[in-house]
This record gives structure tokens, sequence and C-alpha cells, in this order.
């Protein structure tokens, strides 16, 4: 299946739509039509099946931090934990253990360093940019002890099924990012734990006058980031084809980038899942336009920059206009 | 210029200050005459207007009209920094000294002693310590505030005004944290320092203190002032008599239900700024807290409600006996809170109304795993309709509500939790006038449903008006208790209720 047409009227629609709940929705149309016209290849099936493959992993780390940006607080240690599952896994599958095991030792793991961000945030009441600034580089540590330091291989190609494998015709990859989409977008937006977030997030004293506890729900949001850097993990690894604990270094700035672009405001109490898909889109679709038209990758750093001030300083016009 | 020059005889001369925010009229053309070396007390009820004019003089408000003449000169200060160096300090009732600096860098803060560009630490520990010793206070000047009691470190904070040569002091309730011992002390200072001629502004609630200190008393209310006079004239009934002085002029919509079981009992219980408080409220029966801010009794139902520890005591709830460890317990037993402080307590400003209102209330809208969202939009429609919420929709943000409206919310939200007792901190503070009555005929509704409820208020005619019972506050302790009917029979009046208040 190629893109299908849209047509005009619903195509108004949408953008109306849009621009009434995520003004982002423009700039990503804005961008897809630009590069569009100067590279044609950009918005061919081929290509969107490309970026989406690629968007999962970066995807997946920025609902994690998206929970905690709504908290008010921030996981830095996510690229990290890239590196830790990554060698955790290639040492089990080194090991002969089989690969449904080494997935779960390796989220297991991310899940029990998730957890204990969360514990000394919300039992200790330490600042989340200082923990997990150095939980961070406990994690790195460690996945550079488990492998020595060097990249372990991965022969198992059923492991790395896991990104060229496809599912119903589609990429695995996409599977695994609709299916955490869906599940991230009814924890938020459908349960008691997502409002807990939000009025956590939103007015700690309020929260906690309402029967809310503080100490689970930031226990949680840290723990849930701590599983999807894990999943994340497995999707790079079987990429890649080896076990490397310099991986994923910086891959934190990619996911604030895109759960701001997505109107997470760093204020806190406020996100959206379907504005975190549209900045993991517009991340996606900045690298790889940029790539196929030729831009250098000091220049994709510099746009990419710019363009996370720029949404930040959207997200405090936009709070502003409120107050 | 010259016709400018005032009468000498005033230090401070503030003369017809009005002030208003938004549409309140806080200060309403009032006056205040304080001379060199005399210690003169400004007496109301809260939002009589003290602080408000206290702001003026210090600069952290521009008055909207009148004239403030300082040593005989028009004064109009810019801010704090510009009323010290003109000769006027303030102690606040809140201190806010740095506690990581010692006690020499606190006094000289702002004012260091420098050698070219560096600091002068010895000098200025040298003549710190000087001041200290002539304060009788026995530490060295390197002492870092932290290691310093609150009492101490009130003593640094008017070591300090005096140390900037102030020829007026102004001191907001300066012995709210000090026991009878260092009160003593205190006062001692105020007399040397009126001996040099200095003038202070005193603050305070507190009677026997006024009269054991001060010369002269100005009584304010309502944002007018009302007289000033030699404190020798005048007893402690009128001053309370002045200070009251309004007419009942707000209807109360009360209503008589019948009162049934009792619901909740305290007994003996303590905790952070009250002690030993023991008390019965029945179904259907609205009991008033009345007494100064600061007397305890937000903190006897912050923790009754689980929000601060209780440090002793017994409660029960239906005949058995609770504890709640944090709000939760409380809730899962039945008891809800509207807190006086609504902005940090009470709302999400940036969630829709329909999330603040389910918030506690979530588990009984759960379907599976997920809230049932059409229950939840149904319920928080009629809950907030019932209070007469004046929103376009539920789906709006909370920020965009008047102070009234947020009011309501924050009730519709702790009725729908469906409580056997209703604690109300507060309820219609900031609150316009007809949301006002609302919220009034609210409670007496729920009363007849049988709720119990508590109101802690400041404003006497609202406690007076609104309650089967009064409970009267006078420092962490319970000073009175009066029944409606002999309110209602003009038995007891408003002077009554605040003589208890002031601890009479």
């Amino acid at each position: 299946m190629s893109q299908s047409k849209v047509g005009s009227i619903s195509r108004q629609d949408m953008i109306n739509d849009l621009l009434g709940k995520y003004g982002i929705g423009v700039v990503m149309l804005i961008m897809m039509a630009v590069i569009s016209i100067m590279e044609p290849a950009f918005l061919t099936g081929r290509n969107i099946i490309n970026v989406a493959t690629q968007i999962s992993i970066n995807g997946l780390l920025t609902y994690g931090l998206c929970l905690s940006i709504t908290t008010g607080g921030i996981d830095l240690s996510v690229g990290a934990q890239l590196a830790l599952t990554s060698c955790m896994i290639g040492v089990c599958l080194r090991d002969g253990m089989p690969v449904a095991l080494a997935c779960l030792a390796g989220i297991g793991i991310a899940t029990l360093f998730g957890f204990i961000n969360g514990i000394l945030i919300a039992k200790f009441n330490m600042f989340p940019f200082v923990v997990t600034l150095s939980t961070q580089l406990v994690i790195r540590g460690l996945s550079q002890v488990i492998s020595n330091g060097q990249a372990i291989p991965i022969t198992s190609d059923a492991f790395k099924e896991i990104y060229s494998g496809k599912f119903l015709g589609i990429p695995i990859p996409i599977v695994i990012f609709v299916l955490i989409t869906i599940i991230m977008y009814l924890m938020l937006h459908w349960t008691r734990f997502g409002r807990y977030i939000f009025a956590v997030g939103g007015n700690v004293n309020a929260a906690i006058a309402s029967g809310i506890s503080r100490f689970w729900v930031l226990v949680g949001v840290y723990t849930i980031s701590g599983i999807l850097s894990g999943i994340a993990s497995i999707i790079f690894t079987a990429k890649t084809g080896s076990a490397q604990s310099n991986i994923g270094i910086g891959y934190e700035t990619d996911a604030v980038a895109a759960s701001v672009l997505g109107g997470t405001s760093f204020a806190g109490g406020i996100a959206t899942i379907p504005g975190d898909i549209l900045g993991i889109f517009i991340i996606g679709f900045i690298y790889n336009g940029m790539n196929m038209l030729g831009v250098s990758s000091y220049y994709q750093s510099v746009v990419k920059g710019c363009i996370i001030i720029g949404a930040v300083l959207m997200d405090m016009v936009m709070i502003r206009r409120k107050r | 210029m010259s016709e400018e020059v005032r009468n000498a005889e005033y230090l401070l001369d503030c003369e017809n200050i009005s002030k208003s925010f938004g549409g309140t009229h806080a200060l309403k053309g009032v006056q205040l005459h304080v001379k060199p070396g005399e210690v003169h007390a400004l007496l109301g009820e809260n939002g009589a207007g003290k602080s408000t004019l206290m702001k003026c003089i210090i600069g952290l408000l521009k008055p909207d009209d009148g004239t403030i003449y300082f040593d005989g000169k028009p004064f109009q200060a810019k801010g704090p920094v510009d009323a010290i160096n003109a000769g006027i300090s303030m102690i606040h009732q809140e201190l806010n000294p740095e506690p990581h600096l010692t006690i020499a860098e606190n006094i000289f803060l702002n004012r260091e002693d420098v050698r070219g560009i560096f600091l002068d630490k010895k000098k200025q520990n040298q003549r710190a310590q000087v001041i200290l010793d002539n304060f009788h206070m026995n530490y060295p000047a390197q002492t870092k505030i932290s290691a310093l009691t609150l009492a101490e470190v009130q003593m640094i904070e008017i070591i300090k005004a005096v140390s900037t040569q102030a020829k007026l002091i102004i001191m907001d309730e300066p012995t709210s944290s000090l026991d009878s011992h260092e009160t003593d002390r205190l006062f001692e200072v105020i007399r040397d320092l009126k001996a040099k001629g200095v003038a202070i502004i005193y603050i305070s609630h507190r009677m026997e203190e006024i009269f054991q200190i001060c010369d002269t008393v100005s009584v304010f209310r309502d944002g007018t002032f009302i007289n000033s006079m030699p404190l020798k004239e005048v007893s402690r009934d009128t001053l309370i008599s002045m200070m009251v002085g309004r007419k009942v002029t707000n209807i109360f919509p009360k209503v008589d239900c019948n009162i049934g079981d009792v619901v909740f009992k305290a007994e003996n219980i303590s905790g952070k700024g009250f002690k030993d408080i023991s008390f019965e409220v029945h179904a259907g029966e609205i009991l008033g807290f009345s007494g100064l801010v600061g007397s305890g009794r937000s903190e006897t139902m912050r923790a009754i409600f689980g929000l601060d520890p209780l440090y002793g005591g017994k409660m029960y709830l239906d005949g058995k006996e609770i504890h709640n460890k944090n709000p939760r317990d409380a809730i899962r037993k039945g008891i809800a809170m509207v807190n006086e402080d609504r902005k940090n307590y009470g709302l999400c400003l940036t969630r829709s109304i329909r999330e603040n209102i389910s918030l506690p209330n979530l588990p009984a809208k759960q379907k599976g795993l997920l809230i049932n969202r059409k229950r939840e939009k149904i319920d928080c429609e009629e809950y907030a309709s019932q209070v007469h919420l004046k929103a376009a929709s539920i789906e709006h943000d909370a920020f965009s509500l008047s102070g009234g409206n947020q009011q309501k919310v924050v009730v519709a939200k702790w009725i729908m939790a469906n409580p056997k007792l209703l604690i109300l901190d507060e309820p219609t503070r900031g609150v316009d006038v007809g949301a006002k009555s609302e919220i009034h005929s609210l409670m007496c509704q729920f009363a007849a449903e049988g709720l119990a409820i508590i109101m802690i208020s400041s404003e006497l005619p609202e406690v007076m008006g609104m309650s089967d019972r009064v409970i009267v506050y006078h420092e962490g302790s319970i000073s009175g208790e009066f029944k409606r009917e002999e309110i209602v029979n003009e038995r007891v009046s408003q002077e009554d209720i605040l003589a208890r208040a002031f601890g009479a």
C-alpha cells in the first residue's frame, strides 16, 4: 500500500483539528511538505515505513520521559539503560540462554534500575535530575563491567528477527511501538494511575490532600520508564546485531525533544500521548529528511537543538496565555 | 516646601491613606501618627488593613491616595531597601534569614564591610561581636544562623534592624514564636530602644502584651481608622468593641436541622500548634471554630485529616476509633476537608473541572482496569450543577474559573466522595458575595441531609450566623464554647467571642 491521497475537505478538517489541539501537528505537516518538495522520495510508503521503524526506539524512550516530565521530574538514565539491557542480553545469549529469557533478563534489569530511581526520588525527596544523572553513570559503568567493555556479537538469528522480521507484513518494531502506544494511551488517559500522574505533576499538595500516594505514583512512573528503555534496547540490539556498552549516548536528548515537542510541559501536569506521537514523528522526520537532503550531521544537531528551544518557548507562551 | 514640612511632633505621620485591590478597599483613608520614642500598638481583626498599611510604609505597596510623612518630610519608599536607608525597618512575622550565613553576615547583609573588592570578614565579625555583646547575646558572630533557635533568630532580626540606625521599627507579631522568658527579653530590648528615642509599631493580637509594653494604641477595622488613644485611658473591653464594632448586616440562611448521633469525636488530641483538644460533632450539625489566625484551628483539622501528624489523643468516627496516617486513610473512612489554601491544597489548576471533581472519587468510577469516562462525565456534571457551578463546560481548565467557582469545584469533589464528616476551613475566603451565600446555602442543605460539618472561619458574623455551636480557640486550646440559642437570643455577642479568642 502506498500513501493514500487525502481529500481536500478531510485534510482541511484534519488541519483544523490539529491546529486546535496540537499546533505542533501543523509544524509537522509543513515540514513534511517542504521536505517532500525538495526530495520526492521522502513521501513514499517505503520511506515512511522506514522512518516508523527507526523511530520506534526513540518513541518508547519518549513515553518514559513524558511520564517523568509530567510528574515534574526527568529521567536522564534512559540512554544508559539501553546499554545495560543490551549488554545483559548479549551476555545471556552468548551463554546460551533462550531468546525470550534473555529479553526478560534485559527488561528485568532495566526495570530494577527504574525502580531504584523511583525509590530514591520518592522516598528520599532527591531531585530527579541529580538522581538520574548519577544512576546513569552507575548503569553505564555496570554495562561496561558485564561486557568487559567489549562489543559482544550476537549470533542468534531469532533475536535479530526482532528488528528485521515482519508480523502480518509489518516490521516488528512498528508492531511493538503501536502496541506500547495503545497501552500508554490507555494508561495515561483512561486509568486512575494516569490521572494521579497528572495530579501529582499539576499540584502535588492537592494530590496528597485528595488521597493520592505521591510515593507510589513516582515509583510507578520511573519503573515504567525503566521497562520502556528495556524494550527499546531489545529493538536497538537486534538492529545493530551486537551488544555494546557505549550505545545510547545522548538518546535522552531526542526523547526529551520529542516529548516537549508533543506538548509535555516541564511545569508538570500537562501531556498527551497523541501529542507525543507527533513529537516522535517530527524528530524522526528531521533525521530522515535531513539525511535524504544530504545535510551534514553537524548541522542536524544544530537544527535539533534549535527545534527544542522553539518547542519550549512555545510551551511557555501557551502556559502564560492560560494563566 | 515649607508647608510640606509637618508637625515635628510625629516621626511617622500617615494621612488619609487609601489602597484597593481590584474591587476591595483594603484601606479607606486611614491615618497613623507615631511619635519618636513611643511604642505604638496597632490593633484590628484579621483583614482590618494593618499589614496593608505597613506594606505601604516600607514600600512593598504604593498607596492609591494619601501621604506618608517621615521625619517631617513626605516619604514614599520604592522598596524595603529604600525604607531601611531612610530609617524604617520591619521585622516580619515569618522570618526568612539565610540559614547558611553566619550571624555577622546576616546582620550586614547588603552592606558588607569591604576592602577593595574583597569582603573584610574580620572587621565585619568584630563589628557584629560588639553589637551582639551589647545585646547580651552569648554567641560568636561566626555562628551559623541554622544553629540558633527561632527566638534567637528573632533577636538577630531585631539587632539587624537596630544596627541600621533605624528610627522606626515595625514588629509584626514578634512574640508569636517566643516563650514567656524570651518575650521578657524582647521587652527589655524594646524599652532600651525606646530610651534611645526609637519608635516602634507593635502589631499583636495579644492584649496582655499590648498593655504591658505599649504607650499608644490605634485601632483599625475593615480598612478604616477607628480611634487612637493612650493605653492608660482605655480598657480591654473598649478595645475589643472598637475592633468588632460592625453591625451584622450579612444575612445567613442557617436553618435548624435535626441534630442526630455523634459522628466524630476527638479526645485530648494534640499536635503541632494545639494541645489537649476534645470535642464532638453530630450528624446534621454545623460546628463552627472561631479564633485568631494561628490559634491552632487549621492545624487541628489538618491533623484530623491526616495532613499533619497527631502527637497524641484519640479520634472516633461513628463510635469506632480511627487513625489517619495520611489523607487517603481519612477519605476512605469518610472524612473530607476543604482546605483554607485552595490554590495549594484544593485544585490542580492545569487540569479540567471534571478531573478535579473526580480525583478522590476515581475508585468508584472504575470499570475493570479503566475509568468509566461516561459515568464520570455524567456524575461530575450532576455534582457541578448541584453546587451551582458557573462554567461553560466541565472540560475547561479549573484555572479559567473565578475564586468562588473554584471553591465550588472543591466542594463538589468532596460531596461526591459522600463523606460522613465534612471539614470546611475558611470556605468563603476570597469568594465573592453571591458565591458566598450559595456556599452557605449548600452547607445547610448538606447538614439537612445528615452530614456532620465543621467550619473554621475568621469572620465572626459567619461563624455566628452559620453554626449550631461555636468553639473558640486561643493559643492552641479551646477557650470557650457557645450554643446557637445563646447567640440567637443575643446572650452571647461578638465581643464575648472575641474576648475568648484573645484569651480572656
